[in-house]
């Protein structure tokens, strides 16, 4: 009966008012052994995410591949029209007159590393979901505007539901509640 | 000197802080989401709103005339075949560029005091480079062919000529409209999902939580969030030096007297944040006061944006006399002749209004006690707004109408037509602002929450010109 009820559960998640609690929440929850777990703010939090255990993002680099396909394809694009495909003279100048080329290389690097930079976080994000368990913790509305959120997953290999209700009470929690997947 | 030291203390607090103290995070919260959940618009709103509307009208019908009877209807003619449209192109996109200023180079700079404003100034500049990218548009005299200049396999076995600034221009605009657009949405997803966890109403949750994308605050997304809005930053800055110089670059590339200067792409860079600051300041001006958000807009943000526009002002009027000494120390005749026609010829009147407006009346920021007075701030800023539409009025047209042969030397005037596309560029852009300050959290909701949650040190630090 109690297994059936915790593997129906999305997490257990406890409600702060303050930053500072909830990291010291964070790092009870970790030295108690918990590793799949997420924190919900109106506003970033510095050093959460390292406390989280979280990685550093790669998406310096997705930015990095489109500015380099941006140059690379503006380049090859007026390198082909201007010089094979539609050569024409203008004031003398040699077919691959690659000075006047730069402007629309820049702007085709600075397109192509800002729409990777944007299709990046939406597929790193998993954007657009509009559903998500969290959503179902009891005044989760009040994580955009003045609530902090720790939810510590179900998936956790050492979750307990009553455990970890019982850890996160011991935090200086607001509110700690389980939430429906 | 009816200036005691009271008034003075009060002046000196008010300027100091960012924020009003006593915000807290459900206060600021509920301040900027109320003005579009849950209040009524102010009269005003409604007035402007019908307004810009008749405006839009006016756009709508001036644009349809000439597309009708082509634009001949207009006075450009030879020799001064670029006219308004260009002077309007020039004029808007150099406003579009403060937006981006505010939100990307004082980010990258940990400016602080960006965050009240720079939700505003973004949604400027993403209609500023709409409206100005209407009028080349237009001035090709055929918009639909307007595909021809982007590199689109076609039956004709035509493409664009890459040697040509006027090329680059429309790379260098298409990027910045992209970039502004998708760097204004990016800044604001965390702002739309508590639009939508404030919304009371279903379709305002429904609409606002498609927007928001399914943001939930975790700290994965705030990690990469913030990650991709320094990348953002950092792509932007260049980019807006990049477009305000291929702008110039459209003049300077030429061998026109008067047009052909190696100071133009700096010179319009300035000159844009310049005027791009002083449009900020005019639209921000009526709005915090309207919109009761004096405690958030402070008026330390007025004084810090009346310090930028008044340095900008200095580089671009150096620009101004940099061109009178180019054209005295080049020797050459025409140059020289150009620059004695422009402020003594026909168009006289408009140079030294040009001065007026752009380089005595901004000397007036030197002192606080005006810089910190929003009613002389508001004027000025329409004053520097004129001048710098002047200021492409002088290059285009002192520049063209009179040729190398004076058997080629014209006059140009501006018909109703002209004015009327103008004007109704002016009445689609405050359209544009008037429906984004209804439906979209015109400040930035979670980064002045941060600025309140770093509390009074940021205030003290700031407080004295010596912060880093």
């Amino acid at each position: 009966m109690d297994d059936k009820i915790q593997n129906d559960l999305y997490g257990v998640a406890a409600e702060y008012a303050d930053d500072a609690v909830l990291l010291a929440a964070v790092k009870k929850a970790r030295e108690a052994g918990y590793t799949v777990m997420d924190a919900y703010t109106p506003v970033p939090v510095h050093g959460l995410h390292e406390a989280l255990g979280g990685k550093r993002t790669k998406l310096p680099l997705i930015t990095l591949a489109g500015g380099v396909i941006g140059t690379l394809g503006g380049l090859g694009l007026q390198v082909w029209v201007s010089a094979i495909e539609y050569p024409m003279n203008v004031g003398g100048r040699p077919w691959l007159s690659w000075p006047s080329f730069f402007p629309v290389a820049f702007e085709c690097m600075i397109l192509g590393a800002a729409l990777a930079t944007i299709i990046g976080l939406f597929a790193m994000c998993k954007f657009p979901l509009p559903y998500h368990s969290i959503f179902n913790t009891p005044g989760f509305e009040r994580a955009s505007n003045d609530r902090y959120f720790l939810c510590v997953e179900s998936t956790d290999p050492k979750f307990d539901a009553k455990a970890v209700r019982h850890l996160l009470e011991g935090t200086g929690a607001e509110a700690v509640s389980e939430v429906e997947p | 000197m009816a200036y005691d030291a009271k008034d003075r203390d009060e002046v000196m607090g008010q300027v100091g802080d960012l924020l009003a103290p006593g915000q807290t995070f459900d206060s600021i919260n509920e301040d900027i989401t109320s003005v579009i959940l849950t209040k009524k618009p102010p009269k005003a709103w409604y007035i402007g709103l019908g307004i810009s509307g008749l405006l839009l009208g006016v756009l709508t019908v001036a644009v349809m005339h000439l597309l009708f009877f082509g634009v001949g209807v207009w006075g450009i003619n030879v020799p001064v075949g670029w006219g308004f449209a260009i002077i309007n192109f020039v004029w808007w996109i150099g406003i579009g560029h403060a937006g981006t200023l505010i939100s990307a180079i004082l980010f990258l700079f940990r400016q602080d005091w960006r965050t009240s404003i720079n939700r505003f100034a973004e949604a400027m500049t993403l209609f500023a480079v709409s409206a100005a990218g209407l009028f080349p548009l237009l001035h090709t005299g055929r918009p639909w062919l307007a595909y021809w200049m982007f590199p689109i396999p076609n039956t004709l076995g035509m493409w664009p000529q890459f040697r040509s600034p006027l090329i680059w221009d429309v790379f260098a605009v298409t990027t910045y409209a992209t970039v502004s657009a998708f760097f204004w949405y990016l800044g604001m997803i965390p702002d739309l999902a508590t639009m939508r966890d404030k919304a009371k109403k279903q379709v305002q949750k429904v609409v606002y939580g498609i927007f928001a994308m399914g943001w939930r605050g975790s700290s994965l997304h705030w990690h990469r969030y913030e990650v991709a809005y320094m990348l953002f930053a950092g792509l932007a800055t260049p980019l807006v030096i990049s477009v305000h110089s291929i702008v110039a670059l459209d003049f300077a590339v030429s061998v026109i007297p008067g047009w052909h200067t190696t100071i133009f792409p700096p010179y319009f860079v300035a000159g844009a944040v310049f005027s791009g600051f002083a449009m900020v300041l005019t639209l921000v001006i009526p709005v915090r006061k309207l919109y009761g958000m004096e405690h958030l807009i402070t008026l330390r943000h007025i004084d810090n944006m009346c310090k930028v526009m008044l340095a900008n002002g200095l580089i671009v009027f150096y620009g101004y006399l940099n061109e009178v000494f180019f054209g005295w120390y080049s020797a050459h005749e025409y140059e020289m002749y150009m620059i004695w026609n422009r402020m003594t010829g026909p168009y006289a009147w408009a140079f030294w209004m040009l001065i007026f407006c752009n380089g005595v009346v901004p000397q007036m920021l030197w002192m606080k006690r005006i810089r910190t007075n929003v009613i002389a701030v508001f004027f000025i800023s329409i004053i520097i707004n004129v001048g710098m539409w002047l200021e492409r009025f002088v290059i285009v047209v002192t520049s063209l109408h009179r040729d190398f042969l004076p058997s080629s030397w014209g006059m140009y005037f501006p018909t109703g037509w002209d004015w009327a596309i103008y004007a109704g560029s002016i009445g689609f852009f405050f359209f544009a602002l008037f429906l984004f300050i209804r439906w979209i959290p015109m400040i930035a909701i979670f980064e002045v929450k941060e600025v309140s949650h770093k509390g009074h040190e940021v205030h003290i630090e700031d407080d004295e010109p010596k912060n880093g």
